[in-house]
């Protein structure tokens, strides 16, 4: 074969859009990520162990990493009901619902955050009926499943709904004319379908939750070891300067944030093969 | 304008689509690329459009080099086979788009476009769908819109990437006897690409046959049907039924059947394959024709005014297809299930080595 | 008689059960229906309805005396500036990545799509974090800063770039998908018709994004007003001078004044309200697009 001719593409603008998308992710996110990073490496493992393992920070993990498990599993069943309804059934008012939906989505987190503690607060509308039943959910670990259940909401609604939508009402009905009843149906062939887009949602709700500020500092109290989320200390420390404290947490939690989003990765590109 | 393909070459990734073809276009001629799917023909024209760009080789207009020249300078009118109608854009607004676009210096008042448009909807019937928009309009008409928007830059070539692939057969049939007759009108240098080889016999100039990325034949559509190249444009071009043959001394025999083949002349032996078309076949309803081999008809289905007859021979264990007309069917008495005798009565033969006999 | 009772009977129920094969029965839709609807009114009715409550319960004058409130008319024109830096670049980023994404194969191209959607997955905080450490007094170009006189932290360059960080995303993923989902034979047929690539990209790329695009334009304000984590670590929170509006209803709440934080908040309520019918409307006509194209 003889030499090949340069490279040139008919659709023109591909250098200018190409380099103007990587400069500004760069100089955006790249390089101040990558001098986050880097900042990081500088701490000895010793200074950096000891500011990820101290108790308030640990306890700190655990309501973090497990207030978003549990919000993201109420989620998870209520997003997939709220998907269901949205597209298999006809009631008035569904356009409106469905838009509404997408609120925690574009509503500020600070909006959410005042709003939800004064529902939940033993004189809000709904903490005073609460309150009758002995159950507390302002300035407890309840009140940040809340919030995070709250801004994690439409995740799932929005994954599955569209794969719902797409599922051909030929399987279901090959399944009860194959003499399966309707739960079998939705057990055996509904569900698995489903998965990935399942579990997508899920995980999308449960690294939103991780990462979130805004709407729990209002309704958690932030009392040390009870109240206190993660991103709180972050915050706490960076106000008081200890930045090598605050990097070490912060590490972690953009550690945790990349994992999610690889595992988010893996399963969209799951969905996509199921469905492509 | 003529367009002449020089030694070009095209591959993605490991895949190679165009393999070294080498051809010319005439002046006002319309040629079909025909191929099966993946053959490389529509990279081929997208090569010519500049919408692809060739890996080595050259491509001239009227011996013009234009392989460096960007698509949007190289005056060609592209017809795309979804038609790629601007969906936000007025039919009139698509077919003025090319006129509309240009440089100021060079860009047609506003009443000479409208007057040119106006023109090439009328050329293709479709002026009252002026104000419309391509949604509102059918499958058929939107191909006509899409090559009234082609014309209106008043290409130097016409390039149509399988322009009726989308349409039912109908409307098919239709538009390929109205581009003849525009093409008769217009005159201007067109290739088509289809994968219908009776699209292409119907309406071109000239045949161009791909496979592989490779050209199998080359000719007007009689040659191509005819008298065909290779195995592969054979069978491509129509139903062809199978037979093992010899050729000796310039004659190819098939069971007891003798044909010709003297372009065999002196092969001794040789073992061959005779290919024969299922109306190249005569059927009889009994046994007093020399030669004729003696078959079970085990089907018979009547498509219209023709009939096919599927066959099995006595010695042989593929199934034989025959065609004939349905008062022929009706004179000889024939059943599913019975008897029937059959003899080729015009065959190609193909050796080994691809030398060619016709029988 | 009873036996032919019976048979009446059967023959009815038989009636009014039969059901379609994707159908549960009545009970159980409204059931579901009805548990998904509480569960909705719950979480996004009532903190809805808690805050315009709350802003306008002692009426329309108290609530906007709170919003001239000259602190709260300082956040939002702080607000306003910064979403006026960000969301322009943002758009431009956004437009820029999708057409090198969709109209061109490249190697690495998951790659960089991965990388767009990362900033989403960060928690606002460590955004925060990521730039005082950079730029703050104690961080790794503080001497060199305070030195030329420069400040970023606790500033509102500091504001800004963290909004744009945080809110990097929006616009690009909206188009991604749109523009890959369309293809490039329009803008190929635009371009053998003899158009440059910016009028094939003015006439015949944008029109076809433009709902898309302004979706994801709104969105992006929504949240550029909105984000409060990675601004609450950079701005140092100094009154009439870097509180944005989130962090100016923090202020208020804390000081008990929940009249104006809600009314405030009423401002960044309706923005959200509006973003959403956007939204809606931007679907609604996707799917009458889709419905056409079928015809």
């Amino acid at each position: 074969m003889s030499i090949a001719l340069p490279r040139r593409r008919v659709i023109p603008g591909f250098g200018l859009t190409m380099g103007f998308t990587l400069l500004y992710l760069g100089l955006v996110f790249l390089i101040p990520v990558g001098a986050f990073l880097l900042y990081t490496t500088t701490m000895s493992w010793e200074t950096f162990w000891n500011a990820v393992t101290q108790r308030q920070v640990v306890a700190s993990y655990k309501l973090s990493f497990g207030g978003s498990l549990i919000a993201a599993t109420i989620n998870l069943v209520f997003g997939a009901l709220v998907a269901w309804v949205l597209v298999r059934y006809r009631f008035p008012g569904k356009r409106l619902v469905d838009a509404l939906v997408d609120l925690p989505f574009a509503l500020p987190t600070a909006v959410a955050g005042i709003a939800l503690v004064t529902l939940y607060a033993s004189s809000g509308w709904v903490g005073q009926y609460l309150e009758l039943f002995g159950i507390r959910v302002a300035y407890t670990q309840l009140g940040v499943i809340v919030a995070l259940t709250y801004i994690g909401l439409p995740f799932v609604v929005r994954t599955v709904q569209p794969v719902l939508e797409d599922l051909e009402a030929e399987w279901e009905e090959a399944s009860a004319s194959l003499g399966a009843d309707r739960l079998t149906t939705v057990r055996r062939v509904i569900l698995p379908a489903l998965l990935p887009a399942l579990l997508t949602g899920y995980a999308l709700a449960f690294a939103r939750a991780l990462g979130e500020y805004g709407s729990v500092v209002f309704i958690s109290g932030n009392l040390p070891f009870r109240t206190e989320i993660t991103p709180l200390l972050i915050v706490a420390k960076a106000e008081q300067y200890d930045y090598h404290g605050a990097a070490a947490i912060g590490t972690v939690m953009l550690l945790a944030a990349f994992l999610m989003l690889l595992v988010i990765n893996g399963l969209q590109w799951w969905t996509s093969r199921r469905h492509g | 304008m003529s367009i002449e393909i020089d030694h070009v070459n095209k591959h993605f990734r490991d895949f190679i689509a165009v393999d070294n073809v080498s051809l010319t276009f005439r002046e006002g001629e319309l040629t079909a690329l025909l191929g099966p799917s993946g053959s490389g023909k529509t990279t081929l024209l997208r090569i010519i459009a500049g919408l692809e760009q060739p890996d080595t080789g050259r491509i001239r207009f009227h011996g013009e080099d234009t392989t460096d020249l960007h698509v949007s300078q190289r005056g060609v009118g592209f017809v795309f086979q979804h038609y790629a109608l601007f969906k936000h854009m007025s039919v009139f607004q698509n077919v003025a788009y090319g006129l509309t676009v240009r440089p100021r210096r060079t860009r047609p008042s506003k009443a000479e476009i409208r007057r040119k448009v106006m023109e090439l909807l009328e050329l293709v019937q479709l002026d009252w769908t002026a104000h419309r928009y391509p949604h509102q309009l059918s499958g058929g008409q939107r191909q006509r819109i899409a090559l009234a928007r082609a014309l209106a830059v008043e290409p130097k070539v016409l390039l149509l990437d399988e322009p009726f692939g989308a349409l039912d057969a109908k409307v098919r049939a239709e538009l390929r006897r109205w581009l003849r007759r525009l093409h008769d009108e217009i005159h201007v240098t067109s290739v088509f690409v289809t994968h219908d080889q009776e699209e292409a016999l119907e309406v071109s100039d000239r045949v161009v046959v791909m496979n592989k990325g490779r050209v199998e034949q080359d000719g007007s559509p009689e040659e191509v049907y005819d008298h065909p190249a290779n195995p592969f444009v054979y069978q491509f071009l129509g139903n062809v039924n199978l037979f093992h043959a010899r050729v000796h001394d310039g004659v190819a025999k098939i069971g007891d059947v003798t044909l010709p083949a003297p372009e065999f002349e002196g092969y001794q032996n040789a073992p061959g394959q005779a290919y024969v078309r299922p109306h190249e076949i005569e059927v009889f309803a009994d046994r007093d024709h020399d030669g004729a081999l003696h078959a079970k008809v085990e089907l018979v289905s009547v498509v219209g005014p023709m009939v096919r007859l599927e066959l099995r021979t006595d010695n042989s264990e593929a199934l034989v297809h025959a065609e004939l007309p349905k008062h022929r069917f009706r004179a000889l008495g024939l059943q599913q299930g019975g008897d029937a005798w059959i003899r080729p009565i015009h065959s190609r033969v193909f050796l080994p080595d691809s030398r060619v006999a016709n029988g | 008689m009873t036996t032919s009772t019976t048979v009446l009977e059967t023959q009815d129920t038989l009636a009014k059960r039969w059901r379609r094969a994707t159908e549960e029965p009545a009970w159980l839709r409204l059931t579901l229906i009805g548990t998904a609807l509480t569960f909705l009114a719950l979480f996004l009715v009532l903190p809805l309805s808690v805050v315009l409550y709350g802003a306008f319960e002692q009426g329309l004058g108290v609530w906007y005396a709170a919003i001239r409130d000259p602190d709260a008319m300082a956040a939002i024109r702080l607000t306003l500036l910064i979403v006026a830096i960000v969301v322009p670049l943002n758009t431009l980023f956004g437009i820029a990545a999708a057409w090198a994404i969709a109209k061109f194969e490249f190697r690495g191209k998951p790659l960089l799509i991965s990388l767009i959607d990362m900033p989403f997955a960060i928690s606002p905080v460590v955004v925060g974090l990521i730039f005082v450490i950079l730029f703050g007094s104690q961080g790794w170009l503080g001497p060199w800063l305070s030195s030329h006189d420069l400040r970023i932290i606790f500033a509102v360059p500091g504001i800004v770039i963290v909004i744009a960080f945080g809110t990097l995303p929006f616009i690009a993923r909206e188009l991604i998908p749109l523009m890959q989902q369309q293809g490039k034979e329009e803008e190929e047929a635009s371009l053998t018709l003899g158009a440059s690539g910016w009028k094939t990209f003015w006439h015949v790329t944008l029109p076809n994004i433009k709902w898309g695009l302004i979706y994801g334009i709104i969105l992006c304000n929504a949240r550029a007003m909105g984000e409060f984590g990675a601004v609450a670590v950079v701005s140092g929170r100094i009154r009439g001078e870097t509180n944005t509006m989130p962090l100016h209803i923090e202020v208020l709440y804390n000081e008990y004044m929940f009249t104006a934080a809600f009314a405030v908040s009423s401002l960044l309520t309706g923005l959200a309200l509006v973003t959403i019918a956007i939204k809606s409307l931007v679907e609604w006509h996707d799917e009458r697009r889709q419905r056409l194209a079928v015809l």
